[in-house]
């Protein structure tokens, strides 16, 4: 061998153990739905049929309800803070004893590569159950109140992209303020949330306290259209959310919702140049790009456009492409067909509008749901991949000569969920954040969470945060 | 951040007087901390496997620059160092050798003769090291005595209390001048980035040794603590790929002191690899200063090929 090549690494798949077919977890039991046809998860990677999950009608989100609002009214909500955290540090350990299984399994039902479901995904939602668990008992000094009350049910429903970290973010802070919750995950990657339902059997969690109850979205529209619900929590697409506000409009319900962005990833002339791209290629590149605060759109000075593409280039070309179970993999598969399709039509369209695609050499896997890792230059605020949420790997870069000018162009965009900003000035960092009309922002990184700190957006990227002690005020009625 | 893609005129520019070469310095790129950190713990997780290991572990043995470098050195010590030196392994003739054997000056006769035919280098620590504290005609004869004795390669220090005071003109004269000692000696500028401590220090120490002339930039003397380390040496090799992106010339890296596993070796590779590219994973562009982890990268070794971890009293303590 002349050149250094990385033989296959793949982590071993005998450590999950995916049974053919699931039942809805219901009321501390796995249960058959009633009304619902079964449907297929699929491994993104190679279009592998997992495993069948039963879909839930109706009927069966008003058991699932119904069941929650039992164990809210004659366990959960009764119990002391101090008993709920036993069970939530409980879950948050066996979240860790289990956690080389969960991220297999993540990879496996979701294509992003076991790196970042081992190193980022698995560790996060542990954290956040352990974090969450610490509240429970000191809710009275959240600052929300003197004597903060839970809502009651929660409906919550959560997107494809990081399947079992968001349902820690809607479930964690939802079980610490005395919540008791149905969660719908989302159809194509169902297999952790029904993992966290075992979980949840093997921590003795009374029994309706955690719902699960699987299905698209007819299932996700029956539990936050539900009268019983007292809480809807969503994340994923602006469009959907919209309709969920909607629909909730005029109810006793309280909403958040944490929906698409478009973020602008601002690189000043003092930048530290090669972190920057690393913060580049992670605002974009982490899990395919399908990470609703992604860095998707590039805003360089122009004084370094050449030097920056140029290394960023560079980098690109070592980014490895391929197996999500490869311990060296950078970037695995796309979700889904459908998913793959929508990133197809918007670079297309991107290059009838006369920007410019650019892509590393990569060999992609024959079967399953690929995209290159691409980026588009010659892009203007006008062109649709500059405003558009694509949710893939799909960078599209822009220009701009002086710190007001790229407030602007950042700011001009219907969302508002994230940005960040590279500069070795710290004032110009301070002055940067109060201008930009995002619901977080990163300087000199990106793509950096914990769940001490507040997330969510502004404007068309929502309402309401999650994470830290803000993320408690959702789920306390005050 | 500086343009650096404007060539070797410019550079040679930069050179002319003290002030130009001050503030090229002060005018390169910044490193973010905790961004270098976080890249260097990335690379850090990549898994080398099967054959990419094999490859990897006679790569990393035939990167060594095996060192001996104490009070209590004697020509017998030397000698049985070189020994290891052209047969690592006494159990497997196929272990390949290492690239040099690094000593004292006044040892560099005695490794000199013990390697001869063997294709092996003798390089010899100079210049007053590991303090480098002493007058520039005193380093200037250490290199030529080691020159002198038969040495291949010299690796000076830098006087990093003139490079913490901002006397650039004075670091490059010095490394200047013991280039011109050393005549066709390998030359490696040991940074000891220990004692530069940021990351913006080392850059700057980086660009300075290669604008003087160096072979190679060399992090530590292994002598202070820390010694090397992957972030260091991710700076120095981006520094290297910079360089070679301006002058179309290639220096070479080497971290010493603190790699005493394969595993980290495997590390440094890793980030060879992804960050200077391809063309530095050869002896002539990196190197490992190193004693202790020439017998885990052996024992490794066997392990892979045999399946079984022999003992440690399998392998040799020189």
């Amino acid at each position: 061998m002349s050149r250094f090549e990385y033989a296959p690494a793949p982590e071993s798949r005998a450590i999950v153990d995916i049974k053919s077919s699931y039942g809805l977890f219901i009321n501390g039991q796995f249960t058959d739905a009633t009304d619902g046809k079964p449907f297929k998860t699929v491994s993104p990677a190679s279009e592998e049929v997992l495993a069948e999950v039963s879909e839930a009608g109706p009927a069966d989100v008003d058991k699932a309800v119904r069941a929650a609002r039992k164990a809210f009214e004659k366990v959960w909500g009764p119990m002391s803070g101090k008993d709920r955290a036993k069970y939530l540090f409980r879950i948050a350990r066996l979240i860790q004893e289990r956690s080389r299984e969960l991220a297999v399994l993540e990879s496996l039902d979701n294509g992003k590569p076991i790196r970042e479901s081992r190193d980022v995904d698995i560790p996060l939602v542990a954290a956040h159950f352990f974090y969450y668990a610490g509240w429970a008992d000191k809710l009275e000094y959240a600052g929300v109140g003197d004597d903060p009350q839970p809502w009651g049910v929660a409906g919550q429903v959560i997107p494809w992209n990081f399947p079992m970290l968001m349902l820690a973010w809607k479930i964690a802070p939802a079980l610490a303020a005395g919540n008791t919750v149905v969660l719908k995950p989302a159809e194509t990657t169902p297999l952790t949330a029904l993992a966290f339902a075992e979980i949840c059997q093997q921590a003795d969690l009374p029994p309706g306290v955690v719902n699960i109850v699987t299905g698209a979205g007819r299932t996700g529209q029956a539990l936050v259209e539900h009268p019983d619900v007292d809480k809807v929590a969503f994340t994923g697409s602006t469009e959907v959310g919209r309709a969920i506000a909607k629909s909730v409009a005029g109810t006793h319900k309280a909403v958040t919702l944490e929906l698409g962005g478009k973020a602008a990833n601002i690189v000043f002339e003092d930048a530290p140049i090669d972190q920057t791209i690393e913060g580049i290629v992670n605002g974009i590149f982490f899990n395919q790009g399908h990470v609703c605060c992604a860095g998707s759109r590039l805003l360089v000075q122009e004084s370094v456009y050449d030097e920056v593409l140029a290394r960023l280039k560079r980098r690109m070309g070592t980014l490895r492409v391929g197996d999500p179970l490869d311990k060296n993999t950078d970037i695995g598969a796309i979700n889904s067909a459908a998913q793959l399709a929508k990133i197809r039509e918007l670079s297309q369209i991107g290059e009838d509008e006369g920007a410019e695609r650019w892509s590393p050499e990569c060999e992609l896997p024959a079967n399953g749901y690929w995209f290159p890792p691409t980026v588009f230059t010659g892009v203007s605020q006008a062109h649709r991949i500059a405003r558009e949420e694509i949710f893939g790997p799909v960078l599209s870069v822009l220009t701009f000569r002086t710190p007001q000018e790229a407030v602007e162009k950042a700011n001009n965009t219907p969302f508002g969920l994230s940005a960040g900003i590279w500069t070795d000035k710290g004032s110009r960092i301070l002055w940067m954040a109060n201008q930009l009309r995002a619901g977080v922002v990163w300087a000199n990184t990106f793509n950096r969470f914990d769940p001490t700190s507040p997330f969510g957006g502004y404007k068309e990227s929502g309402y309401g945060r999650e994470g830290g002690r803000h993320g408690l005020e959702a789920y306390l009625a005050h | 951040m500086t343009t650096l893609d404007s060539g070797v005129d410019s550079l040679a520019d930069v050179t002319s007087s003290e002030d130009r070469l001050r503030r090229f310095l002060l005018g390169l790129p910044g490193v973010d901390q905790v961004g270098a950190e976080a890249r260097a713990a990335t690379l850090g997780t990549r898994s080398i496997k099967t054959t990419a290991k094999a490859y990897a572990l006679d790569l990393a043995i035939s990167m060594i620059d095996l060192t001996t470098l104490e009070g209590q050195d004697t020509p017998g010590k030397v000698r049985a160092l070189c020994a290891k030196a052209k047969r690592p392994d006494p159990a497997d003739p196929t272990a390949p050798q290492v690239a040099a054997v690094c000593v004292y000056p006044d040892l560099v006769a005695t490794a000199k003769h013990e390697l001869k035919g063997s294709g092996i280098n003798v390089a010899s620590v100079a210049t007053a090291f590991p303090s480098g504290r002493s007058s520039l005609a005193i380093k200037v004869q250490d290199t030529k005595d080691a020159v002198a004795a038969g040495a291949d390669e010299v690796d000076m220090v830098i006087d990093r209390g003139a490079f913490l005071s901002g006397r650039y003109g004075l670091v490059f004269d010095e490394i200047t001048a013991i280039r011109e000692a050393a005549g066709d000696a390998h030359l490696k500028v040991i940074l000891e980035t220990g004692e530069l401590v940021t990351y913006d220090n080392v850059r700057r120490a980086s660009w300075l040794a290669m604008l003087a002339g160096a072979d190679f930039i060399k992090t530590s003397t292994g002598k202070v603590s820390p010694a090397a380390t992957l972030p260091v040496t991710l700076v120095m090799l981006e520094a290297v790929r910079d360089y070679h992106e301006a002058t179309g010339l290639r220096i070479g890296v080497k971290p010493a002191g603190g790699i005493r596993t394969a595993k980290d070796a495997i590390k440094y590779l890793v980030t060879v690899n992804e960050t200077a590219g391809p063309d530095w994973l050869d002896p002539e562009l990196f190197r490992f200063g190193a004693s202790s982890l020439l017998n885990d990268l052996l024992m490794q070794r066997t392990k892979l090929a045999t399946g079984h971890y022999p003992g440690p009293d399998y392998f040799t303590l020189d």
